[in-house]
């Protein structure tokens, strides 16, 4: 094998170059959706499949997602593994019976004889400037539903690795696309991509002494922005990027808090019922003797997705955090 | 060419060439409900197989009887009835062959049981002692499913899937009038249509959503006319005529087999219990009516035709009964036995491997069951026990 040296590559190239990679290496692995074939998806992220592998392989649906989910299910059930694309965040909301009563408990239900191996794609997330419903961050419903894995890439090497690993998974995973990263660039070599981690593991993407910023997804390049911000006012920031919100790695972020003693939780999604909550909990009941202040949130407001004109007072952003890592209670310290 | 290219390629259509996709007059259903008992087609139907249908509907109807009987002894949380509906019951296991796959809901035990399930793994939902009792793979039937309708697209997923891999099979997704509303009735003939899914949809018009008569729940001529806007052929059928229901699902069976796509069914039949054995049916109906539809009852309708060919004597009759009552002390017997729990199941199968969250949980549940059985060793032993 030729071996090409790592140059930029987009969220959105690796994505695409994961589901090809997955549909070569396994015949059962199917990809369908709205727009997926012709078009390639409204993100393009199912470029090319359809021709390369036919329209059996990667197939226009008709326009309704509980359809698409529910008829994924019975291809699962007969032993292949159907790759599912929500065109956007708010319109996989038709699908969630089918995903909360039978995606996430078919294999409880029947003792595990009936696993269901299939991977949901959903674009999510605001800052693109899109108006009504194409913003949501809706990974506190699909957390709250035990049998789903969740997970949500930061980089273009993990989302790579992490479609690889959802369609490997015997398990139903969600795979929440941060759809503001999909043209973010990295360094990255398609003929090496980086190996396929098992789900459930963060990562420490940038190690600091003074504390811990608990993030993952959309909100992960701007947590390094505020990092490297906080500098300047003396901080030193460790950033965990969490990639799988279910299973949690507690070990890596209890790791990361005990040695920092302070942590902020980042995220898109409402603060209320939102993910931050669990996560400031968990970090709480296992890591209290070793935090110097209340674990804080910076969340977006509790409210429906604002307008476009307004979405950039509603989303974390550098300013944000900064002023809730200055209220770790340092003055305790001196 | 492959599954896809035989929807028929995309055709610009601009504007005064506009024709209807499909020819919609072969798929409408007949005026009348599709009858061969008591009628000029009775002599043609096959005696084996109405033999074989009569000793199932009886066997069904004393397994419908027997599992009320279990709810009154505590031995089922719940059960839904349908007797009544043996005809369609026992029908739809019996056109199937062994590699096709059932789609049953909450009231298809007997057609669960019929396919060759073993009736005390048919009742695990229902004795909650577990979801599914069943493997489905052993006989190809899918979890009994309780959300309404959601059950149909599996059907279409799975029924596209053995097509795409080149496999003869056929699934039978069932369902009631109620479930016709839901969104995902829609969605699977929809996407069945399309995709010419070797599927039939078999509807059981018993009348009655829990308390909601079929006026409240369509203004539709018939719920088989639903086909026609799917571009699906639809059949109506007379229900409670198993030599009817068994044609008419045999036939939509051939017709999807030979890759002629889906086809909706309805059976026009009637729930003679209440929803289940929770409910109250004097609450929304007559006795009167209910005594009507006894007067067309599906057990009797067959043993007036076999008894009028001379397929059916005094020996077989009781021998037929005794089968059923044997099977109904079999079921019995293995019902009255506690079925062994394990707590620790609870964790073993909600991901392939235990997350470290659910193995924590696990842990926690281990421990508690630990001091409860040491407080009860310890109250046991008299004084020295804990008291609470
Ligand atoms: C999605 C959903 N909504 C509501 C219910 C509660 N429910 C259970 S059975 C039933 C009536 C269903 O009637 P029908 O489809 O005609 O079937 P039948 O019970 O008559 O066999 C209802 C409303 C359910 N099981 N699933």
């Amino acid at each position: 094998m030729t071996t090409v040296a790592a140059k930029p590559a987009t969220m959105a190239q690796a994505l695409t170059r994961a589901l090809r990679d997955a549909m070569a290496a396994d015949p059962s692995v199917h990809v369908m959706g709205e727009d997926v074939g012709t078009l390639g998806g409204v993100f393009r992220i199912t470029d090319g499949l359809a021709e390369e592998f036919g329209e059996d392989r990667c197939t226009d649906t008709p326009l309704a997602e509980a359809g698409i989910l529910g008829t994924a299910v019975g291809m699962a059930m007969y032993g292949l593994r159907p790759v599912v694309e929500m065109q956007f965040d708010a319109f996989a909301y038709p699908a969630f019976e089918q995903l909360v009563s039978h995606v996430a408990k078919m294999r409880n239900r029947t003792r595990g004889r009936m696993p269901l191996p299939l991977t949901i794609r959903i674009p999510y997330g605001g800052g693109i400037g899109g108006v009504e419903h194409h913003s949501d961050s809706s990974e506190a419903y699909y957390m709250a539903t035990p049998g789903l894995h969740v997970v949500t890439p930061a980089t273009v090497p993990d989302a790579y690795g992490l479609l690889r690993a959802a369609i490997a998974s015997d398990d139903p995973v969600v795979l929440l696309e941060p759809k503001r990263l999909y043209w973010s660039k990295d360094s990255w070599n398609p003929e090496r991509p980086s190996a396929v981690e098992p789900l459930g593991r963060a990562v420490v993407r940038r190690s600091g002494r003074s504390a811990t910023l608990i993030t993952y997804g959309l909100s992960v390049p701007v947590c390094m922005e505020a990092a490297e911000a906080a500098r300047a006012e003396g901080w030193d920031l460790e950033v965990v990027d969490l990639r799988s919100l279910v299973p949690f790695d507690d070990e890596t972020v209890c790791a990361s808090v005990r040695r920092t003693g302070r942590a902020v939780v980042v995220h898109e999604s409402g603060g209320f019922g939102g993910p931050g909550g669990e996560i400031a909990a968990r970090v709480t009941e296992r890591c209290f003797h070793h935090l110097e202040a209340p674990v804080l949130r910076v969340a977006g407001f509790d409210l429906p997705y604002p307008p476009p004109m307004l979405e950039r007072h509603h989303l974390p952003g550098v300013d944000r955090i900064l002023d809730a890592v200055g209220r770790l209670q340092w003055e305790a310290e001196s | 060419m492959t599954v896809m290219e035989q929807r028929g390629a995309y055709r610009p259509t601009p504007p005064p060439a506009w024709q209807p996709r499909t020819d919609p007059a072969p798929l409408l259903p007949d005026a009348e409900p599709y009858r061969v008992l008591g009628t000029g087609r009775a002599d043609a139907a096959d005696p084996e197989l109405l033999r074989r249908l009569y000793a199932e509907l009886v066997k069904g109807r004393r397994y419908n009887a027997q599992a009320t009987a279990l709810t009154k002894q505590g031995r089922l949380a719940v059960y839904p009835s349908s007797t009544g509906q043996e005809a369609c019951e026992v029908a739809a296991a019996l056109v199937l062959e062994e590699q096709d796959w059932l789609f049953p809901s909450y009231r298809d035990t007997l057609a669960v049981v019929a396919r060759g399930v073993d009736p005390v793994e048919t009742l695990t939902l229902l004795r909650g002692d577990w979801h599914t009792g069943y493997d489905p793979y052993e006989h190809r039937v899918a979890p009994l499913s309780t959300p309404l309708a959601t059950q149909l697209p599996h059907a279409v997923g799975l029924a596209h899937a053995a097509r795409l891999k080149g496999d003869d099979v056929v699934a039978l997704a069932m369902v009631g009038d109620g479930g016709t509303s839901e969104g995902d009735f829609h969605e699977a003939l929809n996407f069945a249509a399309v995709w010419r899914a070797p599927v039939v949809f078999f509807v059981q018009n018993n009348g009655f959503a829990i308390s909601v008569p079929l006026a409240k729940q369509t203004a539709a001529p018939s719920l088989a006319h639903k086909a026609v806007g799917y571009g699906m052929p639809g059949r109506l059928v007379d229900g409670n005529d198993a030599a009817a229901v068994h044609e008419v699902l045999a036939d939509a069976v051939r017709h999807a087999r030979a890759g002629g796509g889906p086809t909706l069914v309805e059976a026009i039949t009637y729930r003679v219990e209440a929803h289940t054995n929770a409910d109250d049916a004097t609450r929304y109906r007559g006795d009167a009516e209910v005594e009507i539809w006894k007067g067309h009852d599906p057990v009797a309708l067959l043993e007036q035709e076999l008894t009028r060919r001379g397929l059916l004597d005094d020996d077989r009759i009781a021998a037929v009964r005794q089968d059923a009552e044997t099977m109904a002390a079999d079921l019995r017997a293995r019902m009255n036995q506690d079925p062994a729990l394990d707590p620790m199941d609870l964790f073993a199968h909600v991901y392939a491997e235990p997350t470290s969250q659910l193995l924590e949980q696990r842990e926690q549940l281990r421990a508690e069951l630990a001091a409860e059985a040491e407080d009860e060793a310890g109250a046991g032993s008299g004084p020295g026990g804990t008291q609470r």
